[in-house]
């Protein structure tokens, strides 16, 4: 028997958990819903753009009643829980229905706050919640000339502003002389005031309601200093109380909200409860972001998976009215410990205010141009240190270079624009999966766009779709698990196979509780790549988890056949070479032989079988394999340097020989590319490898986290060596690289996001932990330098790769 | 109809991995999963006919080479919200030989 899971509440946060836990564990229990509204689940966010009209409700249905019935759960619409009986588990609705429960979520959310002054009650007084204070609100446009809405709140002028689409005369009452004040300092809350005022909104600022008045419908409010207006309709947006009656009735320990613990639990362990009528470590939310956070950890606790904590949440938000930009988050208001960085244009309507804490951002707010928002939100949640960025930062990460999110054009890009070049999907295709599909997540953009599913160059962009289009509704990942195996991210898992010694794939996903029995190819080739750049002398590797070209030692082309490339040790040839290349390319019939980007010789469009010939040969001649095809060291540039050329200032190729000795056949996160420029003018673009040399009269200057590929950046130069270390600083720099980057994060990225002052710290500053690297480095690269191709073409190794199992004519 | 001919030993295919029959006009891809079953499907995938032999398998699906998409060893269709089908052929394991069905 199927243990039984009961519901209570049926919107957001609640059923989120239900599909989340279908989604892991979809055969676990038999699934009880009870909600008091007679609907399915509907994306509460989304009313505002109804009321405004943007929207219909058919558009933010989440779960239609049919979708109940298609993943076989009971949903009790319209009926209102009033008891749970925890002794004999069950709950039990107005009407008499009564279900057992083995284990019971609550989900109930919140109720506006109504304030009780005299006529609170009358006809026309209502707060704005649901579907169906939506519903009067329209019905009063109809028949209505003026509102008032009581709170000057985000959802308050939200819903003046919904109203005032519709032509209706909308007054807003606030108490205090700031609007939206838990998100707005007093600067940008006269911006924001004065741009409503300009659009017909009319304000009560400082008013303290006394008295509704009417004869049975309400027709005016009178304040506390005497005067009053007249209006056929209030709105109460003053805020909202966590919905615990009910838990309270049944015992459950509540104080502002139903106090949980970091699985969600309440005091009954039986009992689970998320959403905003929560209480966690204290804190109470009103977002949809941190709930959804609680959401997932709850989910894998009821399918008994995981061991995920939620540890509290810290939330930004944005108004979701049209033509007004803003956005704010943590603390903005600053005290004698912080400091404040304030850009404001008040002819152009805009304001910037960031504060900051021991070089750390710890709040926000941005009107009139939030763009960056996003990216000021990333940095305060990941704690990152800015003092690399200080001077920037106000300017926001456009000004940083184009290599990280570069994105300020999202707004203004039309709906043709192609945002993910791989896949050739547009912005407008994003955008249409996101809202007719309900997306709110990277993984589902991608799995429903294919968006950033591939080179993953364009999950910038992506995700600043999912927050344009989603506002606030979008959670910023801050730690994101490798892929949907596991809720561990990438440095978890890495810490875990420092410590554990893990040292197989298998080893990994058995020790971190795997969802899935094999994994999927994104952790596949992340585990086996970690387990080996950590235990370089005992890891397994598991060719298996390997992408085809790194199976195959070969490029897979487009119609299924391969490309061969020898290494060309720092872009020199020799007769011989040029030779033996000519010759394959004769005897095999070569279609293509093309010049590389990287200073050597391509052969395209070979069947697998013939692959080990050809290396034969290659091997005869004395050539090995490029690596063109791996997440590895590619290959070294360089100039003619010195030998020829009549600015040269060291003998470039000569040291870019070296390099490449050193650094061919080790396997790395991503490609990995370096260059050696004999002297400034750079003639082998060292400036945008991956590890760059750029040779000057006093020695070499070394320059990291360069890239030319999609988006270009410009390296950071790293220091300036005398000698030789040239090779010690290559070593360590590219070791330190392996163990800490992300499997498939290549070096512009990586810097940018671990920030140039720690790579500066490790490898320049602390002479102790370069040599420790460039040890570990030398140590790998004994074991790894081994000719894969010569291995396969006479070796023996893996024959099964490259023959067919069988032939048979039909 | 069936046609049942005998593929070779089971431990000729790698677990999680494929091997390739070769016929006149198409080849088929013998997969083993990670728990020895075997599967057999046309090497060619519905997207824009990678070949799914060089993808990689898990589970019972192969996520194919070229564009990402996951196919079911099962029935040969795209996974996810990707549409398609690839042929399958019936295939078995007796006393550590593979056969498939050729129909
Ligand atoms: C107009 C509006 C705009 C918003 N805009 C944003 C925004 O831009 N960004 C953002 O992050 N958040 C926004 N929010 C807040 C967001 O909608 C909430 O945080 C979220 O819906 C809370 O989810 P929940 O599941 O906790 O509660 P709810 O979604 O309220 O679900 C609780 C459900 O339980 C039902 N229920 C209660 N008691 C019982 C009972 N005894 N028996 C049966 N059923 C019961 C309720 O009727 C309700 O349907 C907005 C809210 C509103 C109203
Ligand atoms: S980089 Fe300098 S040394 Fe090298 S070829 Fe160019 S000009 Fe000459
Ligand atoms: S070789 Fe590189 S640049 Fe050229 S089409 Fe392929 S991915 Fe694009
Ligand atoms: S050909 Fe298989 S995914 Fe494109």
């Amino acid at each position: 028997m199927k243990e039984k899971l009961v519901m209570i509440g049926n919107g957001m946060a609640g059923m989120r958990t239900i599909e989340e836990l279908l989604k892991i564990a979809p055969d676990m229990y038999d699934i009880t819903v009870f909600g008091d509204e007679p609907y399915g689940n509907y994306n509460r966010i989304l009313l505002s753009p109804v009321l405004a009209g943007e929207k219909t409700i058919d558009d933010i249905m989440l779960n239609t009643m049919d979708w109940y019935e298609e993943n076989n759960i009971k949903l009790h619409a319209g009926k209102r829980v009033n008891e749970i009986n925890r002794i004999a588990r069950t709950v039990i609705s107005e009407d008499g229905t009564v279900e057992e429960y083995d284990r019971l979520l609550i989900a109930t959310g919140s109720k506006p706050f109504i304030i009780p002054v005299p006529g609170h009650d009358k006809d026309g007084v209502i707060a704005f919640r649901d579907i169906n204070d939506v519903d009067i609100m329209l019905d009063a446009t109809k028949n209505h000339k003026h509102a008032t809405v009581i709170g000057g709140g985000l959802l308050g002028l939200e819903a003046a502003n919904g109203m005032m689409q519709h032509g209706m005369k909308v007054t807003v009452v606030h108490l205090v002389d700031t609007l939206m004040e838990r998100q707005m300092d007093s600067v940008s809350g006269k911006m924001l005031k004065n741009s409503l005022q300009e659009k017909g909104m009319d304000f009560r600022m400082e008013a303290q309601t006394a008295e509704i008045t009417g004869n049975g419908r309400v027709s005016g409010i009178k304040f506390a200093d005497g005067t009053s207006i007249e209006t056929d309709l209030v709105v109460m947006a003053v805020g909202i109380r966590p919905n615990i009656e009910l838990a309270q009735k049944a015992g459950l320990h509540c104080e502002r909200g139903i106090v949980v613990n970091d699985t969600l639990q309440t005091y009954d362990p039986r009992i689970y409860s998320v959403g905003e009528c929560v209480q966690h470590r204290g804190d109470t939310y009103g977002l949809v972001a941190p709930l959804f956070e609680m959401v997932k950890v709850c989910a894998n606790h009821l399918a008994q998976m995981g061991i995920g904590l939620y540890e509290g949440s810290v939330t930004s938000t944005k108004l979701k009215v049209t033509g007004i930009d803003l956005f704010s988050a943590g603390d903005f208001i600053g005290d004698e410990s912080t400091e404040e960085m304030v850009m404001q244009d008040a002819t152009s309507g805009l304001y910037k205010k960031l504060v900051l804490k021991d070089n750390k951002l710890i709040g926000a707010v941005l009107y009139g141009d939030t763009k960056e928002g996003a990216w000021y939100f990333q940095l305060m949640r990941s704690g990152q240190d800015i003092s690399d960025m200080r001077d920037k930062l106000l300017f926001g990460e456009s000004h940083l270079g184009d290599s990280g999110h570069g994105g300020d054009h999202i707004l203004t890009m039309s709906d043709d624009t192609e945002i993910c070049g791989c896949n050739g999907v547009c912005k407008g295709d994003i955008v249409q999966a996101i809202t007719s599909e309900g997306l709110f997540t990277l993984d589902e953009v991608r799995a429903h766009t294919k968006a950033s599913a591939s080179c993953g160059s364009c999950t910038g962009l992506v995700e600043q779709i999912l927050e344009s289009t989603l506002g606030s509704d979008y959670e910023t990942p801050e730690a994101k698990p490798i892929c949907q195996c596991t809720d561990h991210t990438h440095e978890e898992v890495r810490e875990a196979i420092r410590e554990r010694k893990l040292t197989s794939i298998n080893d990994v996903r058995r020790s971190l509780n795997w969802k899935t029995q094999d994994g999927c190819p994104a952790c596949r080739m992340s585990l086996n790549y970690y387990v080996q750049s950590a235990w370089h002398n005992e890891a397994q590797d598991d060719p298996q988890s390997r992408f085809i070209n790194e199976r195959a030692h070969a490029n897979i082309q487009k119609d299924g056949r391969y490309s061969v490339i020898p290494r060309m040790w720092g872009g020199m040839t020799t007769p011989d070479e040029l030779r033996a290349i000519a010759n394959v390319a004769e005897k095999y019939e070569i279609k293509d032989v093309h010049l590389t980007g990287g200073q050597r010789i391509g052969l395209y469009g070979v069947e697998k079988e013939v692959l080990p010939k050809i290396w034969k040969d290659l091997n005869d001649a004395g050539m090995v394999s490029g690596h063109a095809y791996g997440k590895a060291m590619r290959t070294v540039k360089t100039c003619v340097g010195k030998q020829w050329c009549r600015f040269g200032t060291q003998d470039s190729t000569a040291l870019g020989i070296k390099l490449e000795e050193l650094t061919w056949a080790s396997w790395m996160p991503h490609k990995f590319k370096l260059a050696v420029s004999g002297c400034p003018r750079n003639c082998a673009e060292a400036t945008i490898k991956d590890f760059g040399v750029v040779c000057v009269d006093s020695g070499y200057e070394l320059h990291i986290g360069g890239n030319g590929g999609i988006k270009v950046r410009a390296t950071d130069l790293l220091c300036n060596v005398a000698t030789e270390e040239v090779m010690e600083y290559c070593g360590a720099f590219i070791q330190y690289y392996r163990e800490d980057a992300h499997y498939l994060e290549r070096t512009a990225p990586w810097v940018e996001r671990i920030g140039f002052s720690q790579i500066e710290d490790m490898i320049v500053k602390n002479e102790e932990k370069r040599k420790y690297y460039n040890k570990r480095f030398l140590e790998a690269q004994k074991i790894s330098q081994v000719d894969p191709w010569k291995e396969r073409a006479t070796g023996g190794v893996a024959p099964h790769e490259f023959a067919s199992i069988k032939v048979v004519s039909l | 109809m069936s046609n049942w001919i005998e593929v070779g030993q089971l431990e000729e295919i790698p677990k999680q991995g494929s091997r390739v029959i070769k016929t006149n006009d198409f080849n088929i891809a013998v997969f083993r999963t990670v728990n020895d079953e075997v599967f057999a499907v046309k090497d060619a995938c519905p997207h824009k006919q990678g070949q799914l032999s060089q993808g990689i398998v898990h589970d019972k699906k192969v996520t194919c080479p070229l564009h990402n998409w996951t196919i079911s060893l099962e029935s040969g269709e795209a996974l996810g919200p990707d549409e398609g089908c690839t042929n399958v052929f019936m295939a078995k394991v007796e006393s550590g030989l593979v056969l498939i069905d050729l129909g």
